[in-house]
């Protein structure tokens, strides 16, 4: 086995001990890179199918080509898509880009606190309906006491302190300071009422690592990731208003791995094209209160 | 492109001793830095005019550069020509041992460091048992601070001969130890100058030299069945074998054995997604099988071949464990094991010695494991599990104990036990010899009556209309005058089960209620009758026991889960209820429980 498949068999073993444990589980898929790789590790691991619920927290800042991706391949590989929203926020303008408030304040309401709401039910959750080809108000409200996200540990700091199974209180407190122990492939399956695990099957992946394995299984992505022809790239997918395209010539796969094993990007941080993180806090801040 | 091996290395050591300054220094001196980590750290720095410290690199949380102490594992990412490493960064603070754990575990080698100015600590020995006994292989013992005492190769050696004398009690031998300052880079990527002494390699060339563990391919095939699926839904009708497999290989046309519930297979295909037809699975994947025939598996059993060395089975085991867990561990308490993909309720049924990891006294006298305990115990699950002791395959032989949603322990098998009397009996003999009966006799019972007690558990697969049966057959033998009662498990569940809830570890205790509840209903003269799903051969010894010493008949229809035990009575699948009820009252009659029944 190559380091790929050692990868591989590990986030496989991870998802399948969740679906085991988790009667009531969910994969959160951002749309972007890492958790379409774990997605595709989730038809890797139920053998084509994707027995859990994917839920995506629409900012309705998104840019657009990530929408249209989400949907094509919510279709296409039958999925049951979910999405959530800060409905009131958006109503009443309470956004950076209306000028009301600062970036960290927008994440907050439109992605922390839309994702809190969305998975304990208390707000509305759109699911596709593939008949019809379009979302429709679900009726399922029960809450999500598996989350699966798809997080690593080379992010930035926080992340490299996570656990594969993380606990989550009743007001979606992380205790970065007291975590459960994980003994080789034994996790914190068993959870107290009211509270909910985070899972995280791509913790020991780098940015390289996921490129790689997009290149092998030929995992589509969007676009955006490539240089179109305009010499810049998104690194990183966010909302338009926050996240701004690197200067880069890679227009495929091997181009994106090349830049990042020896090129302009082998030490330059992944998330340095997402404004919100230079902010007092940054995502350390967001993540203590339930951001991912 | 993928071709790079790559190493999990943890880095263990007393509080305070510069873990993560070796850890900093490592990656700044192999250009590992993101350009953003460093200059942050560096603007953090000034702003709060600190000097820069190779371990605040580390130390990327805002309340541990308070505190001044990794509070967890951090895990950093970085390479040399010859390989990939993940370093994980164990706290050394005694309060962080979990989290010590955690990051060993992983593991494949360990950097052990040790003050050579403050001298081998509390926790230079704890972390050095811990690693041990984690299954860590090679240690490398980094005795750093060398500027502070001059690079005196005397101290060194002092340090070497000490820290030794404590690994050979534990029965480590350490790979090397190596002099370095991390602060100053003395050792760590090239050699010091002011140690010329020392000729042995700097730290960066041991992580090198460090052998990578070889996948067991040789070993026995073991599987731990982590699930079964089958998704019908999505039109998709196979029946797959879900899990890792932990040892040894298996290909399509083995004949494969499945434990502790002793049905045989043969593997028909090996499953996967987006991959090339596959013909054998070997240690390490996570992959899937078809079965030739329809056997009924559970998640948790062990999949091995049965030509090649089995595995244990047995319910009472001696055990190595290490207790961390905020509660200590006592005796007549339930706890949840999990070996391998099995999960018992399990009980601490004897303590053999406890060991204090910092100091290792022994006490042959404690009555609870507390926490940072290391023990050797001996532990009993409800019902007997598959595995293996450790010395024969690590992977099947170790196990974590959950207490309070919590894991709070973990452990290996040293030896099966599976002799003796179990808590069960202990419990059953003890309740027997308190019974206080009343003042009617069993027999009189019976004559008033005119039917003995019995306990009559009708099982088999779901779906098999068991339950119409057993309450027709209920039915029946009211209007014959006789006093039978049908309880339906679901009311079990709502009312005298509340307190479980609804998570599966606690069928265990779910079954014992049954157990008990029969023994009092028998006990006061009753048919009783009740319906239990899939009931396997441990499921109905239990229940038997539990019923002592009043009888039990098991009735089964359809296909059973049994596979040594014999049914007192076989029902055909789809067969009319009357029919069925008619049969089971002829044979209660033959076996002389009623005396007449008529339809």
């Amino acid at each position: 086995m190559d380091h790929l498949d050692k990868l591989e068999a590990q986030s496989v073993y991870i998802l399948r001990e969740a679906y085991r444990e988790f009667k009531s589980l969910c994969m959160l898929w951002s749309i972007g890179k890492d958790s379409t790789v774990m997605l595709w590790l989730a038809r890797k691991a139920f053998f084509g199918h994707v027995p859990i619920p994917l839920v995506h927290i629409d900012t309705h800042y998104k840019i657009p080509e990530m929408i249209a991706y989400r949907d094509r391949f919510a279709l296409e590989w039958n999925l049951n898509m979910i999405y959530g929203e800060n409905s009131e926020a958006l109503a009443e303008k309470q956004t950076f880009p209306d000028g009301n408030t600062d970036r960290l304040t927008c994440c907050k309401y439109l992605k922390s606190e839309a994702l809190k709401h969305t998975l304990s039910g208390e707000w509305p959750r759109y699911r596709m309906n593939h008949d019809e080809r379009r979302y429709v108000v679900d009726e399922g409200r029960e809450p999500y006491t598996g989350v699966i996200v798809g997080v690593r540990a080379d992010e930035e700091g926080s992340r490299s302190k996570e656990r594969y199974f993380s606990p989550r209180d009743k007001d979606n407190v992380w205790d970065v300071g007291d975590q459960p122990p994980e003994f080789w492939n034994q996790f914190k399956t068993d959870f107290a009422p009211g509270t909910h695990v985070r899972i995280h099957p791509l913790l020991d992946w780098t940015e390289q690592n996921i490129w790689e394995y997009i290149e092998r299984e030929k995992i589509p992505v969007v676009s955006l990731y490539f240089n179109q022809g305009e010499g810049t790239r998104y690194r990183s997918l966010g909302c338009y208003p926050c996240t701004n395209p690197v200067l880069s010539d890679a227009q495929t796969v091997p181009e994106i791995i090349d830049e990042l094993k020896s090129g302009k990007f082998s030490n330059i941080a992944e998330r340095s094209g997402r404004a919100q993180d230079s902010e007092d806090g940054g995502l350390e801040t967001l993540r203590r209160d339930g951001y991912m | 492109m993928n071709g790079r091996a790559q190493m999990n290395i943890v880095i263990v050591g007393h509080v305070d001793h510069g873990k993560s300054t070796v850890i900093g220094r490592l990656l700044a001196d192999t250009g590992s830095l993101p350009q953003g980590k460093l200059e942050a750290v560096r603007e953090s720095c000034r702003r709060n005019a600190k000097p820069f410290e190779y371990a605040l690199l580390l130390d990327a949380l805002k309340d541990e550069q308070a505190q001044g102490i990794t509070i967890d594992m951090a895990r950093c990412f970085f390479n040399t020509a010859a390989r990939d490493y993940i370093i994980i960064d164990a706290p050394g603070h005694i309060e962080f041992l979990k989290n010590m754990i955690t990051g060993a575990s992983r593991a494949e080698s360990a950097l052990l460091v040790i003050d050579a100015d403050e001298g081998i600590k509390e926790n230079s020995k704890r972390h050095g048992q811990m690693v041990a006994m984690l299954g860590v292989k090679q240690v490398t013992v980094l005795a750093n601070k060398m500027d502070l005492v001059g690079f005196s190769e005397a101290v060194f050696e002092k340090l070497k001969a000490d820290y030794t004398a404590f690994l050979e009690a534990i029965n480590v031998t350490p790979v090397s130890f190596i002099p370095i300052s991390a602060r100053e880079g003395d050792n760590i990527a090239s050699h010091s100058e002011r140690m010329e002494w020392y000729t042995g390699a700097t730290v960066l060339e041991q992580l090198d030299q460090f052998v990578s563990e070889k996948e067991s391919h040789e070993k026995p095939f073991r599987f731990p069945v982590q699930d079964i699926y089958k998704f019908t839904r999505s039109n998709d009708d196979r029946r797959i074998v879900a899990g890792t497999v932990a040892a040894g290989r298996v290909q399509v046309g083995d004949e494969v054995l499945f434990l502790p519930s002793n049905k045989k297979s043969v593997v028909q295909s090996i499953e996967s997604f987006n991959t090339e037809p596959k013909n054998g699975a070997s240690a390490g994947e996570a992959t899937g099988f078809t079965l030739a025939t329809q056997i009924y598996v559970r998640p948790g059993e062990l999949m091995v071949k049965p030509g090649e060395s089995q595995p244990q089975v047995g319910s009472r085991f001696r055990v190595n464990i290490f207790w961390v867990g905020r509660a200590p561990m006592i005796r007549n308490k339930s706890y949840k094991l999990k070996i391998g993909s099995a999960r018992a309720t399990v009980k601490l049924a004897e303590i053999c010695s406890t060991l204090d990891a910092s100091d290792l006294t022994s006490s042959q006298s404690k009555q609870q494991i507390d926490c940072r305990d290391v023990a050797e115990c001996i532990l009993e699950t409800s019902r007997p599990i598959a595995f293996d002791t450790t010395a024969v395959s690590e992977a099947t032989g170790r196990f974590v104990i959950v207490d309070n949603f919590e894991i709070a322990g973990g452990g290996v098998v040293v030896e099966n036990l599976s002799v003796g009397e179990t808590l069960l009996q202990q419990h059953i003999r003890d309740r027997e010899s308190n019974w206080e009966a009343g003042l009617v006799r069993t027999e009189q019972r019976a004559i008033a009556n005119r039917h003995r007690a019995k306990f009559i558990v009708f099982t088999g697969s779901k779906g098999t209309g068991k339950r119409a049966v057993a309450k027709a057959l209920e039915q029946g033998l009211f209007q014959n005058g006789m006093n039978a009662y049908y309880l339906g498990v679901a009311n079990i569940d709502r009312g005298l089960d509340a307190d479980l809830g609804s998570h599966s570890d606690s069928a265990g205790e779910r079954l014992r209620r049954i157990g008990e509840l029969a023994r009092i209903l028998t006990d006061a003269g009753l048919i009783f009758i009740t319906t239990i799903d899939d009931a396997d051969d441990y499921d109905i010894e239990t229940l038997k026991l539990l019923n002592e010493p009043n009888d039990i008949l098991v009735v089964n229809r359809g296909e059973s889960s049994f596979s040594r035990y014999q049914p007192d009575l076989q029902l055909v699948d789809g067969k009319a209820v009357a029919d069925a009820v008619t049969l089971v009252a002829a044979f209660l009659k033959a076996k002389e429980i009623i005396i007449d029944y008529q339809i």
